[in-house]
């Protein structure tokens, strides 16, 4: 089980702040975005938007390995200060 | 160096802040930088609400201000940012750089407003006689943390 948040525009679109995903075995993020797509009309804001993610925590890319128990979230581009 | 990094709802002191950078040891210069809540051209902006990742965003600016200091000599760095409904002129973020000399003090200030700006994870929407609207990020500000790679870095 991986743990996925959300925030910001991606968060209200979405209408979702959190959400869980089994896996068994390491996954990149590419294609547990693309199980997600799948949950729904909503949900292809994932594939229609500049999003960033970070892994435990840290920013990674697309192609980063997810192994089960991680926590995974997925954000549009920041805008603090 | 111990720095001072705060992520929260409450606001914040200026003046005490800075006095409490000016005691860092045998500084002769001291940058602060306040970001606050600016109106729309128009005049129609009501507030602001800062959204952030609890823990991440904490992480991000450590590791933001152990790159300051790996690259400038400084004696004492704060990095104050607030989060949830912020209302016009109120103040938003302030970061604070003590070190020997001016050059670096203005350098670090600088590289820790335009990395948190285009790094760290907050998500600012805002408040408008129109509706509501989640702010898009900005190239010039994708533009000023560029300077700041590697090969512009300082000697």
């Amino acid at each position: 089980m991986i743990r996925i948040l959300f925030f910001g525009g991606l968060r209200e679109t979405l209408a979702c702040d959190e959400t869980q995903l089994a896996i068994t075995a390491p996954v990149s993020i590419h294609d547990i975005v693309l199980q997600l797509v799948q949950r729904g009309d909503a949900w292809q804001a994932l594939t229609k938007q500049r999003l960033l993610c970070a892994l435990n925590q840290q920013m990674a890319r697309s192609d980063t390995l997810v192994k089960p128990g991680d926590e995974l979230a997925l954000f549009p581009p920041v805008t603090g200060g | 160096m111990t720095p001072r990094i705060r992520v929260q709802t409450d606001d914040f002191d200026v003046g005490q802040e800075h006095g409490l950078l000016a005691q860092s040891c045998n500084s002769g210069a001291l940058v602060t930088f306040t970001g606050m809540v600016r109106d729309l051209a128009n005049g129609t902006l009501h507030g602001l609400t800062l959204e952030h990742y609890p823990g991440m965003t904490e992480r991000h600016l450590a590791a933001l201000v152990d790159e300051a200091t790996s690259r400038w000599m400084l004696n004492a760095v704060t990095v104050i940012h607030r989060v949830g409904h912020l209302a016009r002129h109120e103040k938003i973020v302030f970061v604070g750089v003590a070190s020997a000399h001016r050059a670096e003090a203005f350098a670090a200030a600088s590289y820790l407003m335009d990395m948190l700006k285009t790094q760290a994870p907050f998500w600012k929407k805002e408040h408008t006689a129109a509706g509501d609207y989640w702010v898009e990020a900005r190239h010039s500000d994708d533009a000023a943390a560029a300077r700041w790679q590697p090969a512009s870095a300082p000697e």
